[in-house]
């Protein structure tokens, strides 16, 4: 079944008007202590590998060679979990320590757009099938855009 | 019988209602089902390594109190949302029909939405329910990368000519990352534009 269908889309225009403030705050509020739980969870799950990975471990997972080093950083920049600014952060020390910045393109965007712990959040709100193709091809296009930075930089000296 | 995902037998996919809180007769949702696994692996981290797992709550804690106003923001716009914005009106400007401007939309949106993706899932699905388009949906979240107020810092660490080149390639993959997504989801003959 297409989930468009699924998902209501199809069924906007004839479900009628406005509500009023009452209902619509009823309405908002249901919606919203369903997605709590859920929310509270990911927030957990985020914090445990936060506290669990320190910041030294990225460095050594790369290799050296430029096109396993990309896909390596996409991988863990998929894992990884928090404020975009640490991937800077993180990104920065690794540009220091001499990793490609293919590989650290490819890891700040993985970081930013695919989300392996807040998965079964988007999967549960959004549904599994949504979740996975978009994380599934933002993954693959944090290695292409990777690609694509680094030569642009390079055509631009 | 668990809120299961994948808009099989003409149930919506994704959270419509049950998934959340316990369900009416007492059973539990898999909302409540998936912050009870949580909390159960803080239980075995904690049996692991005690440090670690008061350290992950020390650092939940500062995320909680981080998040709070953006929630607020979502509670707000899902209120308004609700409120003032009929469906037909959402379907319009996100919907089958909306073309060019949907995508503006839904880009210049995730640019703007401030705090993390996971708050903005809630009233994404929320408007999906009026008749936002996957595409659009998927667009927003990968435009949630776009974070104007962090391009100094990014231009600190990386020179001002990597973060527009990475921008600008994010901008435009934002757009074939909703084609894509929303191709896939089965909108074939929606995003002529």
């Amino acid at each position: 079944m297409d989930s468009k269908k699924d998902s209501g889309q199809g069924g906007a225009e004839g479900r009628g008007t406005r509500q009023g403030p009452v209902k619509s705050m009823r309405k908002t509020l249901n919606a919203f202590s369903q997605m709590i739980p859920i929310i509270i969870g990911v927030l957990l799950l985020i914090s445990l590998a936060t506290a669990a990975v320190p910041k030294e471990f990225y460095s050594s997972v790369f290799t050296g060679n430029e096109i396993l080093d990309s896909l390596i950083g996409a991988v863990f920049g998929s894992l990884a979990a928090g404020n975009p600014v640490t991937s800077y952060v993180i990104g920065g020390e690794l540009l220091l320590r001499g990793i490609s910045l293919v590989a650290i393109a490819a890891f700040i965007l993985a970081w930013v757009t695919v989300g392996v712990v807040q998965f079964p959040a988007e999967s549960m709100i959004l549904g599994r099938g949504f979740a996975f193709k978009r994380n599934l091809v933002s993954f693959l296009m944090s290695i292409v855009i990777a690609c694509l930075v680094v030569f642009s930089l390079g055509v631009l000296g | 019988m668990k809120a299961k995902a994948g808009g099989k037998e003409g149930r919506p996919e994704g959270m419509s209602g049950g998934a959340g809180m316990g369900k009416p007769g007492g059973r539990i949702g898999t909302g409540m089902k998936f912050l009870l696994v949580s909390c159960l692996v803080y239980v075995v981290a904690y049996v692991a390594s005690p440090e670690l797992a008061l350290s992950a709550i020390s650092v939940f804690l500062r995320m909680v109190v981080n998040i709070l106003p953006a929630l607020a923001l979502v509670l707000g716009m899902m209120f308004a949302v609700n409120l003032l914005l009929e469906p037909g009106k959402i379907a319009r400007y996100l919907g089958r029909e909306s073309g060019a401007k949907g995508w503006l939309i839904a880009i210049g949106g995730g640019i703007l939405s401030a705090g993390p993706i996971y708050a903005w899932y809630p009233m994404l699905a929320e408007l999906r329910k009026h008749g936002m388009k996957d595409s659009l949906i998927a667009a927003f979240l990968y435009n949630r990368a776009v974070k104007i107020p962090l391009i100094p810092i990014m231009v600190y660490y990386f020179g001002w000519i990597f973060t527009a080149i990475l921008t600008i390639y994010m901008l435009a993959f934002s757009v074939i990352n909703g084609f894509i997504v929303g191709f896939k989801r089965g909108e074939r003959n929606d995003n002529s534009g």
